[in-house]
């Protein structure tokens, strides 16, 4: 709306950006950038002094690799040598695959709790019970289901994810206006009108922020996921890194997995944002 | 935008929420010809706001049946369009996208939608704020919103539930002339429920009483006054008078002997 005029009695009143409003934001911008490197700065301070104190011992002198300049150095190498691009790829197939099975079942399953109310009865303890269930501790299962490790991985992730984004649409659903649903009847909406027209746009803050729980949840298990059984993705990097005493590889893909975690979250909430039409 | 009116007849119509509750109103018979302005007035309880329902296809009478030009009411229609208290606008669009919002559960092409939908904005002088976000309006532009959302449907019979008992005094003087000036216009017919007996005399052609539990009809008033009916009028303020008399008569009204259920 920054760019929105309206005419008042034959003048235009603007409502853009005014100078005050553009040095706010700049403000608020640097900021928040300060505090972004500032945070950074203290963590990888703290990292250091850590590994640095561990070292001194000189029969734990083999861990100096666990430092952030050794871990940093060897990004480029790892990317040069295809480790981080061949992780990046795999681990994000399976990611996508998982979160996306989660989305495609989890909305329906959501908009049904939402919206009937004997479902949301019948299926709460169930759903719920399934929810506490460790999602790792379906592998040895998924191993035996599923053909490959590769499709047993999808399944974990899927099973992981279903759940914020089943809840969080049904708790956003149970906050939609039910004047809407009386109102889209009158106007001639028909049940597919209410779902995509209505339901949808009004709970895409809560399905968004549904999907960004699971991302979470999903990305913190697909690294163990795959330490088992594959021959790619971050895990298997890591526990080879491992295996091969390369230390600072270790740190370096311990380093793209946070910073990855942190991209893909930071897009969930500029989606959020995006997409919110809540005001205040 | 073509809008024509309608005949309305209610037939018998009773109405009970269920076998445990009673019955909300018994045997109510009106007829309203195309183009009228009907006002039902009467305390809360008496059923108007479930008459109304029952004439937008929202709710379903127990026996009876209301038939529009001879067609019966059984679900809500885009030919019959209630506006309801609030103006419950969608909050994720704009203006324009609030008022097309009937046209897209519609078969309309792009071209006729926003045609339509411009002139509609236009009708309720909102042109500058089309393609604003609803929550940036005051709460009278907002139900001006959901005025131009029912007439861009031309319905052939406009529901009105005390739709501006929400908003300041000159945004609901403002809002009941130019809902009436655009039914005039435009030929269709309104049915609206109040308490406001102003609202009634500026709003209405006629006015129709609802009393007594269960409820009906016990009085009507013609309001035969040339338009504008401006509440300075001495002729609007005498029939103001005059429907506060028989309101207040009405409230008196006691259920004869013989009014039994119907079920």
């Amino acid at each position: 709306m920054s760019s929105q005029t309206a005419t008042v009695g034959g003048g235009v009143v603007s409502a853009g950006v005014s100078g005050n409003c553009l040095s706010r934001a700049i403000k608020s911008t640097a900021d928040k950038s300060l505090h972004f490197f500032v945070g950074l700065g203290v963590l990888f301070a703290l990292w250091g002094v850590g590994i640095y104190i561990v070292t001194l011992n000189p029969t734990m002198s083999q861990f100096v690799d666990f430092g952030p300049l050794p871990a940093l150095k060897s990004l480029p190498e790892m990317w040069e040598n295809g480790i981080i691009p061949k992780a990046l790829s795999s681990t994000g197939y399976r990611l996508g695959a998982g979160l996306g099975l989660a989305i495609v079942i989890g909305i329906p399953l959501g908009i049904l709790m939402g919206r009937i109310r004997w479902f949301q009865r019948l299926t709460n303890v169930p759903f719920q019970f399934l929810r506490m269930i460790s999602p790792l501790s379906w592998e040895p299962i998924a191993v035996v289901v599923f053909a490959g490790w590769e499709q047993a991985i999808i399944f974990l992730i899927a099973i992981a994810s279903v759940w914020p984004v089943a809840f969080a649409t049904a708790s956003g659903l149970a906050k939609v206006d039910p004047a809407w649903f009386k109102v889209a009847r009158n106007l001639g909406a028909k049940p597919w009108h209410m779902v995509t027209r209505i339901i949808m746009p009004a709970i895409t803050f809560d399905i968004l922020t549904g999907i960004r729980l699971a991302l979470g949840v999903a990305w913190i298990v697909i690294i163990p996921a795959e330490f088992l059984g594959v021959t790619s993705g971050f895990g298997y990097a890591i526990e080879d890194a491992r295996e091969g005493l390369e230390y600072a590889h270790l740190m370096g893909l311990v380093l793209v997995i946070g910073v990855v975690g942190f991209v893909l979250d930071s897009i969930c909430v500029l989606l959020i944002k995006r997409f919110s039409w809540h005001r205040g | 935008m073509a809008i024509r009116g309608t005949e309305i007849k209610i037939q018998g119509l009773t109405h009970r929420y269920s076998s445990r509750t009673g019955v909300t109103f018994n045997r109510v018979d009106l007829v309203s010809p195309p183009g009228e302005a009907l006002a039902i007035i009467g305390r809360s309880g008496c059923g108007k706001s479930t008459l109304l329902h029952i004439l937008a296809g929202i709710l379903k009478p127990t026996e009876g049946k209301v038939l529009l030009n001879g067609t019966a009411i059984t679900a809500p229609s885009p030919r019959w369009v209630m506006m309801f208290q609030a103006p419950h606008l969608f909050p994720w669009m704009t203006v324009a996208q609030n008022v097309g919002v009937g046209l897209s559960f519609g078969r309309w092409s792009k071209e006729e939608t926003e045609e339509r939908v411009t002139e509609a904005i236009k009708l309720v002088e909102l042109q500058d704020f089309a393609a604003a976000n609803v929550q940036d309006l005051s709460g009278g532009q907002q139900q001006r919103v959901a005025l131009a959302r029912s007439l861009v449907m031309e319905p052939e019979l406009l529901l009105l539930d005390e739709p501006f008992s929400a908003l300041d005094a000159f945004t609901r003087s403002s809002l009941q002339k130019d809902v009436r000036n655009i039914a005039k216009r435009k030929g269709f017919n309104i049915v609206f429920v109040t308490h406001d007996i102003d609202e009634a005399v500026i709003m209405g052609d006629r006015a129709v009483i609802m009393a007594g539990s269960p409820g009906n009809i016990v009085h009507e008033l013609d309001i035969d006054l040339p338009d504008p009916h401006d509440r300075h009028d001495t002729a609007v303020q005498a029939l103001r008078t005059r429907l506060m008399a028989t309101f207040q008569e009405a409230a008196n009204y006691k259920k004869p002997e013989s009014a039994t259920l119907a079920a």
